[in-house]
């Protein structure tokens, strides 16, 4: 788990940057996501330009275990997918919080911070599971 | 001993020159050849075998088969009952294996009494009039339910894209919503692992076309609110479809229909005995209330008089959704289970399905923990959870073990909101004496150390495939 990252109910992470008047959310899925659908086989990412909105199916994670669908936190158009991760699915479990990051997106509207939980409320959540 | 020499492959075994079978001289004259452009370059790269090099290859292959005929196969959520020997000999008369779909509907009256037959008893187990036998698998039945539904929201006039889906539901339930044309809902479990009833409320409205319930649901356990359930979703004008997958557990006591359920599918591979198909044919039928009936799919078969005919004169028929009468050998074995049977037969199925699970459910209970329920009906739940914190053991771990103490392993990882879950169904024909063998095993393999169930197994001649390669990079074609 990393600071200044929020964390939705479905174990997406997302780490919001501002700049020039725009703002731009990085997610990705939580080490704990990561450890719990054990060893990932296949990832089915958006592609740029395309529209994600809060709560919605934003793409799939599959495990030898199952296949999970990815929530998106936010809302708005996608403008960049992590094409290194769809090539090496272990950069998801060696550095979730970094490289292992999947879509950006340009947010449309502000951010519902109070769906998402802060480091410290998800470790909790987690930990009593 | 293993001969690991005649189980690789045959492309392996192969020695230039070797063969089965030596042809004589050709004794009639020869054909015009081909034209040249028409004959290959190089002869086709067949393996090069004697006659005994195939028979052993293959029968040593067949001997590593854990089959129910040969394991207690105690796989949840599979029902992996035991096919009586007589339903494949009764299915293999040539009188019912030598028709032709095309022959003229006269001269095949004793094969569509029989169908016609078996459309009435799936509808009297059902509590649902009107049957279709045409779906080839359940999945193609629940897809097959969800189309008539389609049609029946279009003739009224309704637009309803919603299907609602449990989440301890099997995972084609949302691919047939998907595929059907219907956006899937997922409706939590309560903490007892029903329908969380709440839940349930927030996401009915009057968009949602079918809520597809499995009843009992993947916990092994039964929906107690299914009336309740179904009286709600019908207030909001949807239909109820019902997976009919745990059929086992509740023949002759439970008709889903008088339950309100509208719709629902049978696997006969599961509750009637017909072969698992590794691979080749399933059956999937359908039974539904009679204000669907008009759109079951074509043909289904009919009576007039003594006479039995393939109806297709069904205007509002969604269509075909197979060829000819659906996988007829299949629907025969069913019918000769149910025949064999009858009603007092089909209720001791069920009596003992659920006897066998509960039995076996209060031996494993002091070993592993059961997440869910003090009861089940024909299959329950265990989670290796706690031994894999404590001791690194998992759900994966035991059930590789066990293939070494001889037994098929369960069901593991399903449903998924268990975790390491184990999923086990014994079915109603294993003796007291297989179910405290299996239960030894566990006691047994519980107590191993954890480097030991992590090598396992250890006895097949293929220990732990690697998923992970083989799901990231398949090779699906033998290169020399």
């Amino acid at each position: 788990m990393q600071e200044g990252l929020w964390y939705s109910d479905t174990h997406e992470w997302v780490r919001i940057e501002r700049s020039a008047g725009e703002q731009v959310a990085t997610v990705g899925i939580s080490a704990f996501a990561v450890e719990q659908l054990t060893d990932l086989v296949y990832v089915e990412l958006p592609k740029v330009g395309d529209q994600v909105r809060t709560g919605q199916e934003f793409g799939t994670v599959e495990s030898v275990k199952a296949a999970s669908s990815l929530y998106s936190p936010v809302t708005g158009e996608v403008v960049e997918v992590n094409a290194k991760v769809q090539d090496d699915l272990d950069l998801l479990a060696r550095d979730p919080y970094g490289e292992g990051w999947l879509i950006k997106v340009k947010l449309s509207q502000e951010p519902d911070l109070s769906r998402l939980m802060d480091e410290e409320t998800y470790r909790k959540r987690v930990s009593s599971q | 001993m293993r001969n690991k020499e005649v189980v690789r492959l045959l492309f392996e075994l192969s020695r230039p020159g070797r063969r089965a079978v030596r042809w004589p001289a050709c004794d009639v004259p020869e054909c015009e050849p081909p034209p040249p452009e028409a004959v290959r370059e190089e002869p086709l790269p067949l393996p090069e075998l004697s006659e005994l090099d195939v028979v052993r290859h293959y029968t040593s292959l067949a001997t590593f088969n854990l089959a129910v005929d040969t394991h207690f196969y105690p796989l949840g959520s599979c029902t992996m009952k035991y096919n009586p020997k007589r339903n494949e000999k009764l299915a293999n008369l040539p009188g019912l294996t030598d028709l032709h779909p095309y022959q003229p509907q006269a001269s095949v009256q004793g094969m569509l009494r029989l169908l016609y037959e078996l459309q009435q008893f799936l509808a009297e187990i059902s509590g649902l009039p009107a049957v279709s036998l045409q779906p080839a698998a359940g999945a193609h039945g629940e897809l097959t339910a969800l189309l008539i539904a389609a049609a029946y929201f279009r003739k009224l006039g309704e637009p309803r894209c919603k299907v609602l889906i449990p989440d301890s539901a099997h995972g084609t339930n949302p691919a047939s919503a998907k595929m059907a044309g219907f956006e899937p809902v997922e409706v939590r479990s309560n903490p007892q692992g029903r329908i969380d009833l709440e839940d349930l409320a927030v996401k009915l409205d009057d968009k949602v076309a079918v809520l597809m319930i499995t009843n009992p649901n993947t916990l092994g356990l039964f929906e107690t609110h299914i009336v309740d359930i179904t009286r709600k979703v019908h207030e909001c004008g949807g239909l109820i479809y019902l997976d009919g997958a745990n059929m086992n557990a509740v023949l002759g006591y439970v008709r889903p229909g008088d339950c309100g359920v509208d719709m629902m599918h049978f696997n006969p591979h599961k509750t009637f005995s017909s072969p698992h198909g590794g691979g080749g044919p399933g059956a999937g039928p359908i039974c539904v209330a009679e204000k669907l009936a008009p759109y079951l799919p074509v043909p289904v078969i009919g009576r007039r008089g003594e006479e039995y005919f393939l109806d297709d004169q069904r205007p509002d028929s969604i269509g075909r959704v197979r060829s000819f009468f659906g996988n007829v050998a299949v629907l025969v074995r069913a019918w000769c289970y149910l025949r064999t049977l009858g009603p007092d037969g089909l209720r001791g199925v069920a009596e003992h399905a659920v006897l066998n699970a509960n039995y076996l459910l209060t031996k494993l209970k002091p070993i592993l923990d059961v997440p869910y329920g003090e009861r089940c009906m024909h299959e329950f739940v265990v989670s290796a959870a706690r031994v894999k914190r404590e001791r690194g053991i998992s759900a994966l771990d035991i059930a590789k073990r066990l293939i070494d103490y001889g037994f098929h392993p369960p069901t593991v990882y399903f449903p998924l909101t268990v975790k390491e879950a184990l999923m086990i169904e014994p079915t109603e024909t294993e003796s007291r004496e297989t179910l405290d063998a299996f239960a030894q095993a566990l006691v047994k393999i519980v107590a191993e150390d954890s480097q030991v169930l992590q090598q396992a197994p250890t006895t097949t001649p293929v220990r732990r495939p690697d998923e992970v390669t083989a799901a990231r990079h398949p090779v699906l074609k033998w290169t020399p």
